[in-house]
């Protein structure tokens, strides 16, 4: 008899789960300086991403040339996570959230509260206060943050659905400058743990998925790429691969090589 | 024909009065579904645009999705 054995089925992985909602995706992505809607239509594509992210603005009432989001954006295909990106202060950040919940997506806000201009670092203390009030008001805050173990304790505390530790600065494309900033924190938190902002290329998203991070947010690694679609779909697989690998568990380093072929059975070995 | 001047999204606007929250949307050719309004800083959920009514200098701001990280 032939057997017909089937490889093992390597399902090692859950989907992503915030606030109650599950993901299959890994990669989110936002939809910010794409160069037309069609490149970034056909990027989030390629990227495999449910969830994008959408910044709340006035709209131009001058809107000679302007499309509003909503017409290129389908609301059933995507989910909205609006953000606070461009807030200050908690109180400007809470009054940006509760516009983006009247929108009537659903109930998730990406909090920003920006510190600094230069470097977009976060207000800690300003994201904090904020995350309390938006928790406490129902909302599945998803806390943009630094590399910081003690205030992803604290966001967490304080009512965070998720954490979003940075890898490296906002647009900078420096990549993950704290693998074990980040490693660390995941390791502690029990929420969801989303590396947002810093990525710039493919291995960057595969070295911190290897942290054992539960997914990446991206926007300008895809927007700036010179073929953003193509882009899209690097960083679909960079994301799947760097959890898998994850999951799979790498070997341990070693100072000294070990040969992976046999050290027995050399031509003109004497047999003892 | 009665007017009121409010201030729209940083910007001073005559609207025909009586009006509220909904007419003023008309009147700047506005879907309400695509937008969120917010009259002095208290924000007014889409059931309610039609009986919040505008006063002489309200505030209002009008806001809605744009791409973003």
């Amino acid at each position: 008899m032939t057997s017909t054995a089937q490889p093992p089925r390597v399902e090692l992985d859950q989907p992503l789960t915030i606030g109650g909602q599950q993901f299959t995706s890994r990669l989110l992505v936002g939809t910010g300086k794409y160069r037309t809607s069609a490149e970034m239509l056909a990027t989030l594509e390629s990227s495999g991403a449910e969830v994008v992210t959408v910044a709340v603005r006035r709209v131009d009432l001058d809107r000679s040339n302007e499309e509003s989001l909503l017409h290129v954006l389908d609301p059933d295909r995507w989910f909205l996570l609006a953000n606070t990106a461009g807030c200050y202060s908690a109180a400007e950040a809470v009054r940006y959230a509760r516009l983006a919940r009247e929108a009537g997506f659903n109930d998730f806000v990406k909090l920003e509260v920006i510190g600094d201009k230069d470097t977009l670092l976060p207000d800690v203390e300003g994201l904090l206060e904020a995350t309390k009030t938006l928790a406490a008001e129902g909302f599945v805050v998803l806390a943009y943050t630094n590399d910081d173990l003690i205030t992803a304790l604290k966001l967490e505390d304080a009512g965070a659905a998720a954490v979003m530790p940075l890898a490296s600065p906002i647009g900078s494309g420096l990549g993950l400058l704290s693998p074990y900033g980040i490693r660390t924190i995941k390791q502690r938190l029990a929420v969801p743990v989303i590396v947002d902002a810093g990525v710039g290329t493919a291995s960057d998203a595969c070295l911190t998925m290897e942290q054992g991070v539960d997914g990446i947010l991206m926007n300008t690694a895809l927007a700036e790429a010179d073929h953003p679609p193509a882009m899209g779909h690097a960083m679909r697989h960079a994301v799947a691969a760097g959890r898998l690998a994850y999951l799979a568990g790498r070997m341990p380093r070693r100072e000294i090589a070990v040969p992976s072929s046999p050290g027995s059975g050399m031509l003109d070995e004497q047999s003892s | 024909m009665n007017e009121l001047t409010v201030i729209v999204n940083g910007a001073s606007r005559q609207v025909p009065a009586p009006a509220t929250a909904r007419r003023l949307l008309e009147h700047l050719e506005l879907d309400p579904r695509g937008v969120v309004v917010e009259i002095n800083q208290r924000i007014i959920r889409r059931p309610q645009l039609d009986d919040a009514h505008l006063a002489e200098g309200d505030r209002i701001e009008i806001v809605h999705f744009v791409g973003g990280g």
